[in-house]
C-alpha cells in the first residue's frame, strides 16, 4: 500500500476568535455533512448532539464593560503524551482510536457498546451519546450523506475532522498517482462552511499549509493545556481575557505561561 | 482476548501480562472445578461418601 | 409444608409467613424488573444521564456495592491465607452477601450499557490497557469465584446432601477452597483496584485524577484497601440486622469482634492514607494544574466540603475509633453507629469519585453540572437491593449458613 509510505501528518485546527461571529454556520454544515441526529426539541442542550459546539465566553464585567466572545468547539483531537488520547486509552473495547498517521482520534460506532467511559474522561464535552435512534423529517433521509453512516440509538459519537473526506480525497489522489494531499484536496465541513473565515484547517507539521505558521501566532493558545491532554485545535484572539479562560490559572499566575506535566 | 484468534491480538507486555494474569486465573477455577467434580463421581462409583465435611 | 427443606435443629418461621413476606419484596423486585425492561427496549433515554453525566447513579450503585461486598473476599482472605479460624462462622454469610453484591454489579452493568447486546465487546476486542476492561474480567472471573464458594452452601442443603454426588462434590470443593479463595483475592484486588483507577487515570478531570505506581494511580490501592476495610463492616452490619429481624444470635460475639477489630485497624491506616493522598492531591497535583481544593467544593447543595468532612471524618475516622477500642466494638450501640458510619462512608467515596467528577466543571467557561435520577434508574438500583433481601431470605431458611446457629438457639424436641 502507499499509505505505509506517507509522512506523518498532525491534523489540526486554527480557529480565530477575533474573527468568529458565533453564527453558527459551522454546527449547521456539520450537521448536514456527518449526518448528525436531531430531535424534535432540542431544548436540553446536555442531551443535544452537536460534534462542534459554538460556547459563549463573557469577561464577567457588567454592561459597558462587557465583552463577548464566541467560541467553537469541536473535538480537541488530542494527542496526550505520544498518542495517549484522555478517551483513547480508557475504551475498554478500542471503539476510539488515535490514528498516528493523521492524528486523527476516530470512532468506531459499530464496536462501540455504550459504556460512556470515554465522555467521562474527556473535559471538553466533545463526545455525545445517542440517548435515542435517530428519526429523520419524512423525506429527508433521501437527502443524508452517503459517506458518513448513521449512529444507532446507545453509542456515543463526536467529530472526525470529516474523516471521510480524506479517504475519498486520499482515493482520488491515488488514482492521481501522488501519496501526498494538498491543503486544500482535504478540508472539514465547518471549515469551508465559515463565512467570516475564522477556522483555518491542514497538516500542523507541514510547513506549506497555513496552520502550520498560525499556530506560532503570539495571540495562540489551546483549551486546558495543563492538563496535558495536548490538543490539536489551537485558538487565536487578541483579547488576554480570552485567553486566560481557555484555561485554569492561579491569580498570580501569568496567561499562557504553562508547566507542561506529559 | 485470544492469542492467534483475535486479530486484535498483540505480543506486547500490556496483552501478555494482563491476559496472562487472566488465563491464569481462570485456568486454576477451571481445573479446580475439573478436579472435584470428576473425584466426586469417582468416590461416588466407589461407594464413598466422603466422610464428614466442615 | 417445606419442613423437609429446612435445615436439622433450627426454627425457621411458619411457610405462610415466609410466602408473604417473599411476595412483597417480590413486588418490589417486580418494580425494578419494568423499569429494567424499560430502559433494555426503550433505550438509555428512560435515565435522566446526560452528556455530562455518562456516569451517574447506576456507576455509583456498583461501585458502592462491590465495596460493601469487600467483606467477601477479604474474610476469605483472612480465613484461608492469613489462617483466623473463628470466621468460618461468619463466612459462609459473607461470601452470600458477596455474591448477591456482585451479581448486582454485573446486572447493573448490563443495564448501564448503550447497547446491551455488544456487551462482550469489552472481552472480545478488549483494550487491555482501559481499567474499564481489567473491572469488566475481575468482575466476572470473581463472580465465578464466589459462585464456586456459594455452590457448597446450596449442596448442603438437607435434602440435596442426600443425594451422594453431590454430597462428595461439596466435600470436594471443601477441601480446595483455599485455592479458590486465593484466586479470589488475587481477583478481587485487582477489581476493586481497577474501579479505584477508572476514576484516577482521568488525566482529563482533575478532581479525579491521581499520580501513581507504574500504570496504577493512588486510587486503585485506595480502592483496594477501603472495600478490604469497609466490607467487614457491612457483613458485621447484616448479620446484626438479621439477628434483629429473626430475634436469634447468629454468630458469637467473639467472631464479630475479631471482625471488628480487623476492620478497625483497616479503616483507620486506610483513612491516613486516604488523607494524605487528598492532601498531596490538592496541594500538589491539583495546583499545578492551575487550580486549588476550593475549587471542587462549591456553595451548591451536593457538593460544598460537607462532604469531604462526611467521608474522612464522620464516615471514617469516627466508625474507625469506634472499633479501635474493646468498650466500643462490646457496647452494641456503638458497634451499630460504627458500621453503619462506615458503610455510609465508603459509599460517600463512591459517590465522590463518580458523581461528583462529572460534575465538577473543567473548562473554566463552564458551570457546575447537576443531575438527578430518573425513577428508572431508582427502581433498577432498589431492583438488587430486593433481589438480594430474596435470596437472603432462601438462603437462611434453607441452608447452613450459620454454624453457630443449632449451638445458640437450641431447640427443644
Amino acid at each position: 500500500m502507499t499509505q505505509e509510505h506517507r509522512k506523518e501528518k498532525k491534523y489540526g485546527m486554527v480557529i480565530d476568535l477575533d474573527k468568529c461571529t458565533g453564527c453558527g454556520a459551522c454546527m449547521v454544515a456539520c450537521m448536514a455533512e456527518n449526518n448528525v441526529p436531531f430531535k424534535k426539541d432540542e431544548t436540553d442542550k446536555l442531551k443535544s448532539i452537536t460534534w462542534i459546539r459554538v460556547y459563549k465566553l463573557t469577561n464577567g464585567k457588567p454592561y459597558p464593560n462587557e465583552e463577548i466572545c464566541y467560541l467553537p468547539r469541536p473535538c480537541m483531537h488530542c494527542e496526550g503524551h505520544n498518542g495517549h488520547s484522555p478517551c483513547v486509552t480508557v475504551c475498554p473495547a478500542i471503539a476510539t482510536d488515535y490514528d498516528r498517521e493523521t492524528g486523527i482520534v476516530s470512532q468506531i460506532p459499530t464496536r462501540c457498546f455504550g459504556c460512556r467511559y470515554c465522555m467521562g474522561a474527556c473535559p471538553y464535552h466533545a463526545r455525545y451519546f445517542n440517548w435515542w435512534d435517530p428519526v429523520w423529517p419524512e423525506g429527508m433521509e433521501k437527502s443524508l450523506s452517503p459517506n458518513v453512516s448513521v449512529r444507532m440509538r446507545g453509542v456515543v459519537e463526536k467529530c472526525t475532522f470529516c474523516f471521510h473526506r480524506y479517504q475519498l480525497a486520499s482515493e482520488k489522489a491515488a488514482l492521481d498517482g501522488r501519496r501526498e494531499l494538498k491543503e486544500e484536496e482535504y478540508q472539514t465541513s465547518c471549515t469551508q462552511a465559515c463565512p467570516a473565515g475564522a477556522i483555518t484547517f491542514g497538516d500542523l507539521l507541514n510547513k506549506e499549509h497555513a496552520v502550520y505558521h498560525l499556530k506560532k501566532d503570539h495571540r495562540a493558545f489551546r483549551l486546558l493545556e495543563r492538563l496535558g491532554t495536548n490538543p490539536k485545535v489551537y485558538y487565536l484572539s487578541s483579547r488576554e481575557w480570552v485567553r486566560r479562560s481557555g484555561d485554569n490559572y492561579h491569580p498570580d499566575e501569568k496567561t499562557g505561561e504553562i508547566i507542561s506535566h506529559h | 482476548m485470544f492469542p492467534f484468534i483475535s486479530f486484535e491480538w498483540m505480543w506486547d507486555m500490556g496483552h501478555i501480562v494482563f491476559m496472562g494474569g487472566l488465563w491464569y486465573a481462570v485456568s486454576i477455577l477451571g481445573i479446580g472445578m475439573t478436579y472435584c467434580i470428576i473425584k466426586a463421581a469417582l468416590d461416588t462409583q466407589k461407594g464413598d461418601d466422603g466422610g464428614h465435611h466442615h | 409444608m417445606d419442613s423437609a427443606l429446612i435445615p436439622e435443629g433450627v426454627k425457621r418461621c411458619p411457610f405462610p409467613q415466609f410466602l408473604t413476606g417473599l411476595a412483597v419484596v417480590g413486588a418490589v423486585l417486580a418494580w425494578g424488573v419494568f423499569a429494567m425492561l424499560l430502559c433494555w427496549l426503550k433505550g438509555l433515554n428512560q435515565t435522566n444521564m446526560n452528556d455530562s453525566y455518562g456516569f451517574a447513579l447506576w456507576i455509583w450503585a456498583d461501585l458502592a456495592v462491590i465495596a460493601l461486598g469487600g467483606g467477601a473476599f477479604f474474610s476469605g482472605f483472612l480465613k484461608y491465607i492469613v489462617g483466623k479460624d473463628e470466621l468460618k462462622n461468619i463466612i459462609n454469610f459473607a461470601v452470600l452477601i458477596g455474591f448477591i453484591c456482585y451479581s448486582s454489579a454485573l446486572l447493573i452493568l448490563a443495564i448501564d450499557i448503550g447497547q446491551p447486546l455488544r456487551g462482550w465487546h469489552i472481552f472480545w476486542h478488549a483494550n487491555v490497557h482501559s481499567m474499564l476492561t481489567e473491572v469488566a474480567f475481575c468482575l466476572s472471573c470473581y463472580f465465578g469465584v464466589l459462585t464456586i464458594e456459594y455452590i457448597p452452601l446450596i449442596l448442603e442443603n438437607r435434602q440435596i446432601d442426600k443425594i451422594p454426588f453431590f454430597h462428595n462434590l461439596s466435600h470436594n470443593m471443601h477441601e480446595v477452597m483455599a485455592v479458590f479463595a486465593a484466586t479470589g483475592a488475587f481477583l478481587s484486588c485487582f477489581h476493586q483496584g481497577s474501579l479505584g483507577g477508572v476514576a484516577g487515570v482521568l488525566f482529563g478531570r482533575p478532581f479525579a485524577y491521581r499520580e501513581g505506581l507504574l500504570v496504577w494511580p493512588w486510587t486503585f490501592f485506595l480502592f483496594t484497601w477501603s472495600a478490604a476495610a469497609y466490607g467487614p463492616c457491612f457483613t458485621i452490619f447484616l448479620t446484626k440486622l438479621l439477628e434483629k429481624i429473626t430475634g436469634k444470635k447468629l454468630v458469637k460475639d467473639n467472631v464479630i469482634d475479631l471482625l471488628a477489630k480487623i476492620s478497625g485497624w483497616m479503616i483507620c491506616t486506610y483513612i491516613i492514607a486516604k488523607i494524605i493522598d487528598t492532601w498531596y492531591w490538592a496541594s500538589v497535583t491539583v495546583h499545578t494544574r492551575g487550580q486549588t481544593l476550593m475549587d471542587f467544593y462549591d456553595d451548591n447543595l451536593l457538593y460544598g466540603l460537607w462532604i469531604l468532612v462526611a467521608e474522612i471524618v464522620v464516615g471514617g475516622i469516627f466508625p474507625a475509633l469506634i472499633l479501635l477500642t474493646k468498650k466500643g466494638r462490646s457496647s452494641e450501640s456503638l458497634l451499630w453507629t460504627a458500621v453503619i458510619l462506615a458503610c455510609l462512608g465508603v459509599c460517600i467515596n463512591r459517590w465522590v469519585m463518580v458523581l461528583q467528577v462529572m460534575a465538577v466543571p473543567v473548562l473554566p467557561f463552564e458551570d457546575w453540572a447537576l443531575y438527578y435520577p430518573s425513577w428508572q434508574e431508582v427502581a433498577t438500583t432498589i431492583l438488587p437491593v430486593a433481589y438480594g433481601v430474596i435470596l437472603v431470605m432462601i438462603s437462611y431458611r434453607y441452608l447452613p449458613i450459620f454454624p453457630q446457629e443449632r449451638e445458640l438457639n437450641p431447640v427443644e424436641s
